[in-house]
């Protein structure tokens, strides 16, 4: 399975995610922001980082480099697309999920170890954790604090598609501790802490991230084989 | 010089912690009679020719603005297109 990792001007953890990726089983493609081409991947990271400097509003610019119009395209069709920190931002930019990510709410830049619940697991990134797992990866942000108006955030509940919450403190005010969440299809994520930093004992907190990448591969191998990608399970 | 001027402003019922940080900040200059601070952004488009107004909402809705959380105004600046 091949996954691509999209390195924009500014990315910073495109590094890590590929090493993530290649310690979950899988080939790192790398991707470039300026390449429309997708170079045949089965699936898409977006990293964390400072995409076009983080200039006008986080992930804004970045939701219009020729890469991303390939990506909107295939995500719409169903290709597996997480987004991390940044990439996350990007997401949303780009419509591909609901919300908004702004400033922290105390305007102080968050960096630690977080816990995190995660709640859905029928997507196509989080489908190897049971529902309610505590898990602990980093977050790092200055403009991670998810919001979305009342009706986007009831229906996100009501259908599941929090994928993860803050526990033990939100660190950066999200509305209703909300880490995370995916689309109506469920192949599409966005998180804001940093799974693929949680992959290695040496340099993470735990080895939790690594579920990300091997649920896309489980997922992938589930579609490969006639099965449904996400979404249907429940 | 044909200039459209976009004013971005978080939209009424999202939270500006960057305003607030400012309002929390005024009566250290002895200013008290402030109830609220609210940041947005001022941006100036310069157009070649005739200042185009659709364009330029065009360009505020798609990339100067995310409308999930921000409104947006636009106008033509009066003073540099001769408009009264």
């Amino acid at each position: 399975m091949r996954i691509g990792v999209v390195t924009f001007p500014g990315s910073l953890d495109d590094g890590d995610a590929a090493r993530a990726a290649r310690l979950a089983g899988a080939e790192a493609v790398r991707l470039w922001h300026g390449d429309p081409d997708l170079h045949g991947v089965d699936a898409v990271v977006l990293p964390g980082g400072f995409s076009y400097g983080d200039y006008l509003r986080c992930g804004a610019i970045a939701r219009f480099a020729p890469v991303m119009e390939s990506i909107i395209d295939a995500a719409r069709g169903g290709l597996p697309v997480l987004g991390i920190c940044n990439g996350f931002q990007v997401l949303c930019e780009a419509h591909l999920l609901p919300g908004a990510l702004t400033r922290n709410q105390h305007l102080h830049f968050r960096n630690r170890d977080q816990w995190l619940k995660v709640e859905a697991t029928n997507t196509a990134w989080t489908n190897g954790f049971t529902a309610g797992q505590e898990i602990l990866i980093p977050v790092k942000n200055g403009e991670g604090c998810f919001v979305a108006d009342t009706h986007t955030l009831d229906a996100l509940e009501a259908e599941g598609r929090v994928i993860a919450r803050y526990i033990n403190g939100n660190p950066n005010g999200s509305q209703r501790d909300i880490a995370g969440i995916t689309n109506e299809a469920g192949n599409v994520v966005g998180i804001m802490p940093h799974p693929e930093h949680a992959v290695e004992a040496l340099t993470g907190p735990s080895l939790d991230g690594l579920g990300f990448f091997t649920s896309v591969l489980r997922a992938l191998a589930g579609s490969s084989a006639g099965g449904q990608l996400a979404g249907g399970q429940q | 010089m044909a200039r459209v001027v976009v004013d971005v402003m978080l939209k009424p019922e999202i939270l500006d912690p960057q305003g607030q940080a400012v309002a929390n900040a005024l009566p250290r200059l002895g200013v008290t009679d402030v109830s609220s601070v609210r940041i947005g952004r001022r941006i100036e488009i310069d157009f070649a020719g005739e200042p185009d107004l659709d364009r330029a909402r065009e360009i505020a809705d798609k990339l100067l603005a995310n409308p999930v959380i921000e409104d947006f105004e636009i106008r033509v600046e009066a003073a540099a297109a001769e408009v009264a």
